[in-house]
């Protein structure tokens, strides 16, 4: 089995120990020397699962992890349908014993269940249940192949004790082998379909790119660059960023608008219907909808979530109606598209072209300056604004080789909007399915990720988010994974407080009363303390943003020399 | 009366009672009282502590609005804000928080404060 792990390369295993898999832990450890992969010791197998996220993200194949077939699994399925809905390969091997003869008491006969994997089957994308070695070498590989083709997804094997255990029969000796990884090469777009989508584009006047999971690697970002510079056409993010799909200082980053756009192209959008439609918000009474294009504006999707769909955990969102649906992988259909628009272009659309894209480098402009105009005000406030905490920050790191391996959506987005993305690295999205408690894990994963390229990994963390599972600031101590965490502490769950004030205001009573069951004080956590209980050099908490310089400053030196830290920040809401 | 006479005087009924509306305003806001609604009702929540503006609401501190049109926006936003009813914000209770926004002295200009006038540059 170890054999068989080894042949797919994983450099890491995540897992908190579990006795149902305890033969192969040992195997790993001894007869595979604790290398490629190594084990990672971890304190909840949701954090597993969550930095083995995180890691794919930046590293671009999966982390491998191992749990317990039914209360590891069990703590572990929310990360794991967060990785789903990211479509994140994630490498799952759960323990388990099948045998009764096998269970040796109480404790093992409820750690052991028939069908592992029916808790999760509705959000992975495959699984089995090998009942041999042969089985499992073969299982073993096709679930690696299946969760790297686009859509990519996490994937489970069950590995049975007596398998783990037991010696392999000297039968079987001779005809063990290791097999064949061949990854398959990502679904490019429909030949035609690809044609008619660049005529589209290049005959449109307004034409707008929405970009969701479409920069599957740097290359990605790279082709999506040349598509939006070929076209001269603005590329917008969702307001959830799920990849670093475009520079932010690219004069074509977020111009134009959805309801002038004649032609708009999606590119692995998950939320494709949402960029499209506005709703009346929650608190009045129905729910009004209505589309935010204009009459007669063509709709373009290329989307590998055309290819993998599950029924029953809603993901996948409303359905959107489109003109032209192309079932592929983006990053993998662009090289197409791009030359297929560049034979259309001739003199006189360049030259439209060229006058397009003097008109939103004008208004990048003057949008980068309204931006910073924004950002001046409650400069010198307490708690500090997210707009100071991002510039501070970003003083500090903008001339590292930085990494920002957090979700900008509860900062106001002011990281994306101030600083300058320009690396696929440097931003990797959020949860997938907003399930909370990613955060502090993901950033671990992904800063492992980037330790052995040299980069100052950054992780904006919501104080939330981190008391899920606090345990992986140990995780990250232990195995030296150097790590910057700021905390975004605004001693709330705002997101779901705001909710709150949303349904009193709705019922028209108790407007003062949304911090009951919202606020996270009464006592206030010291997450400086926290951190330094699980052996982590920490500062603060910072209330007056003049201080935030000097305690960045330490903290990113204590980073560079490969240790993680944390400076708690007293911050605004969002 | 067919269905459109009776939409247009709804509509100028409508206009009436916003401008008495507007006319039965409170003249003067109490700012210290502001600010207190401001951090206890809520308000802070999606508009900032300082009023600064953010993802969930636009900035408020010094607000370009007159007392009247926050207040309608107020009783009915057209986005992502609630409606909150004089049933739990009172014309006075508003008025109160319009003081206290319009107390904020305006933000420094960017290119004066060094962290980012250093980001001007695209």
């Amino acid at each position: 089995m170890v054999d068989v792990i080894k042949s797919l390369g994983f450099e890491y295993v995540a897992a908190n120990p579990g006795s149902s898999f305890r033969g192969l832990h040992e195997s790993i450890i001894n007869y595979g020397s604790n290398k490629s992969p190594e084990l990672l010791t971890c304190c909840h197998e949701e954090s597993s699962v969550a930095m083995a996220h995180g890691y794919a993200k930046i590293e671009g194949k999966p982390m491998m992890v191992m749990a317990h077939g039914t209360v590891g699994l069990q703590h572990a399925s929310m990360a794991i349908y967060n990785a789903f809905a990211d479509r994140v390969p994630v490498y799952i091997i759960l323990g388990n014993i099948l045998d009764i003869a096998y269970r040796r008491s109480v404790v093992e006969w409820s750690h052991s269940v028939q069908d592992a994997v029916a808790m999760v089957r509705d959000y992975t994308k495959w699984d089995d249940m090998p009942a041999s070695l042969t089985h499992f070498g073969e299982s073993a590989v096709r679930a690696y192949k299946l969760a790297m083709t686009p859509a990519m997804g996490p994937v489970v094997i069950v590995a049975d004790a007596v398998m783990q255990e037991e010696p392999i029969p000297q039968a079987d000796r001779r005809t063990l082998h290791v097999p064949k990884l061949a990854i398959a090469a990502p679904p490019a777009g429909d030949a035609g379909a690809v044609a008619d989508a660049a005529r589209m584009l290049v005959a449109a006047e307004n034409p707008v790119i929405v970009a969701g999971r479409c920069a599957r690697t740097p290359n990605g970002l790279k082709l999506l660059v040349e598509l939006a510079e070929t076209l001269q056409a603005p590329v917008h993010d969702r307001p959830f960023r799920f990849r670093m799909n475009f520079p932010t200082r690219h004069p074509l980053y977020g111009g134009g608008s959805i309801a002038d756009a004649d032609v708009i192209l999606g590119l692995e959008v998950p939320d494709f219907w949402n960029a499209t439609h506005a709703q009346t918000p929650v608190n009045r009474v129905g729910m009004e909808v209505r589309p935010t294009t204009k009459a007669g504006a063509k709709q373009i999707t290329i989307s590998s979530s055309d290819l993998l769909s599950k029924s029953n955990y809603q993901d996948f969102g409303p359905y959107a109606e489109v003109d032209l649906s192309i079932a592929a992988d983006a990053e993998a259909s662009l090289p197409s598209l791009i030359e297929a628009c560049k034979r259309l272009i001739g003199a006189d659309r360049r030259t439209a072209f060229a006058a397009r894209g003097a008109k939103f480098a004008e208004a990048a402009k003057r949008t980068r300056q309204q931006t910073l105009e924004q950002a001046a005000w409650g400069w010198d406030a307490s708690p500090i604004t997210t707009a100071r905490l991002s510039a501070e920050l970003w003083n500090q790191i903008k001339n590292e080789d930085w990494s920002l391996v957090s979700d900008v959506t509860f900062m106001s987005f002011w990281p994306t909007r101030l600083w300058n993305f320009d690396k696929h690295y440097q931003y990797i999205g959020g949860q997938g399915a907003f399930g909370i408690g990613y955060g502090a894990p993901a950033a671990v994963g992904a800063a492992l990720a980037n330790r052995k390229h040299g980069r100052l990994t950054v992780n904006i963390q919501c104080d939330g988010d981190l008391n899920y599972a606090p345990g992986v600031l140990w995780t990250a101590a232990h195995h030296r994974i150097p790590l910057l965490t700021i905390m975004h502490n605004n001693r709330a769950y705002h997101q779901e407080r705001m909710y709150v004030q949303d349904m009193a205001a709705r019922a028209e009573r108790g407007i003062d009363r949304a911090n009951i069951g919202t606020a996270i004080t009464d006592p206030n956590i010291d997450y400086a303390m926290m951190a330094k209980a699980y052996g982590i050099y920490s500062a603060g908490p910072i209330e007056h943003p003049d201080d935030l310089a000097p305690a960045i400053r330490k903290a990113i030196e204590v980073v560079k020399r490969g240790e993680p830290a944390l400076v708690d920040v007293l911050t605004q809401p969002r | 009366m067919t269905k459109l006479t009776v939409l247009g005087l709804t509509a100028v009924a409508m206009l009436f009672l916003a401008a008495f509306a507007e006319s039965q305003a409170p003249a003067t806001g109490n700012a210290a009282n502001g600010r207190r609604l401001f951090d206890t009702d809520g308000c802070y929540q999606c508009h900032g502590y300082a009023a600064q503006g953010g993802r969930d609401g636009p900035r408020l501190a010094a607000t370009a609005l007159s007392a009247q049109a926050m207040i309608r926006y107020v009783r009915r936003p057209l986005g992502a804000m609630p409606a909150f009813t004089e049933k739990v914000l009172s014309e006075q209770d508003l008025t109160d928080i319009y003081a206290y926004l319009k107390a904020f002295a305006a933000a420094k200009a960017a290119k004066d404060i060094p962290l980012l006038d250093q980001l001007r540059d695209r």
